[in-house]
């Protein structure tokens, strides 16, 4: 059992680590680039947190070793996961966008 | 694979002792405990979303120096940690526990590191008169979101220092495995990937357009 740790572990050396790392910190600089751009908000937190779930989606394959584990373990957290943001979601977003129509113009 | 071996495997299947995941129980908690504190700063960030879109006048407070310039620092900080955290657990599992426990204190070093920065952006806050409560542009929410988020985030990270530190006095003793190394990692990489959903959503969306 050890040994067949030990052995996943060394999938991921320092070299691809240090990658994302720097992935990351790219994906950060276009982030606070484009928080000096004068977008409307809506579509810059739609780019943020798109640009962030991919952040999220890279700490968590390679630095928390998602993608060395069996796809089974994948299974039994993310979609369970993403599901109940979903649901959160959908309770709160159609009232803003409901609020936001009734304002006064 | 003769019958017997795979009578066993059936056997061990149905009366416990397999391991579906092929990962060990600590490993599994820590993880099942990261879906649903996930789940927790999800609502506190949908729910800081929905007022911040709601709210026209939303202050915009946070100007290039020095409030970016260190929220930024602070990412490359966490994110840098990480890099010594994943490190470090690759050294554990070489069994090599002298560099682990340099990694771990270099990990505990930026997670102190964010939190000092961090504690004085606060003091600097609390001097324009933002509290939780009130702030001199009459959106009480703003401080109400920015110091829940932020301060649940630094809870956290606090409380990674203190994990860590216990993990490499242990690790360093010979007492605790590679195993716990690795899930005090998980723990750590979580709080740096909450981070990178909390910095852009509160700073980036209120950068001082000037």
């Amino acid at each position: 059992m050890s040994a067949e740790l030990t052995h996943e572990h060394s999938v991921g050396t320092t070299k691809l680590f240090a990658t994302v790392w720097v992935w990351l910190l790219l994906l950060t600089a276009v982030e606070v680039f484009l928080a000096y751009e004068r977008l409307e908000v809506h579509l810059m937190i739609t780019i943020l947190v798109g640009l962030s779930l991919i952040k999220a989606a890279l700490i968590m394959s390679y630095f928390m070793h998602l993608r060395f584990e069996r796809l089974g373990l994948f299974l039994l957290l993310v979609p369970a996961m993403v599901f109940c943001i979903c649901m959160m979601l959908i309770m709160f977003f159609p009232d803003s966008i409901r609020l936001m129509n009734l304002r006064p113009h | 694979m003769s019958e017997a071996e795979y009578e066993g495997i059936v056997e061990s299947r149905w009366s416990g002792g397999a391991s579906p995941f092929a990962i060990n129980s600590k490993k599994l908690g820590m993880w099942l405990f990261i879906v649903s504190d996930s789940l927790t700063f999800s609502a506190l960030l949908i729910s800081y979303a929905y007022v911040r879109l709601e709210t026209p006048d939303w202050p915009r407070p946070f100007e290039i120096w020095p409030a970016i310039a260190k929220s930024s620092f602070m990412t490359f900080v966490l994110l840098s940690s990480s890099l010594t955290m994943v490190l470090g657990v690759n050294a554990a599992f070489r069994g090599d526990r002298k560099k682990t426990v340099r990694y771990l204190i270099a990990t505990i070093l930026c997670g102190i590191a964010f939190v000092l920065i961090h504690a004085t952006e606060w003091v600097s806050l609390f001097g324009e008169g933002v509290t939780p409560w009130s702030n001199p542009w009459g959106v009480p929410l703003f401080g109400g979101t920015f110091f829940g988020l932020t301060g649940l985030h630094m809870l956290h990270v606090t409380i990674g220092v203190a994990y860590l530190a216990i993990i490499a006095w242990g690790f360093g003793k010979g007492k605790y495995t590679a195993e716990h190394v690795e899930v005090s990692g998980l723990y750590w990489h979580f709080v740096d990937l909450v981070w990178m959903f909390i910095f852009p959503m509160v700073y980036l969306l209120s950068v001082n357009p000037k």
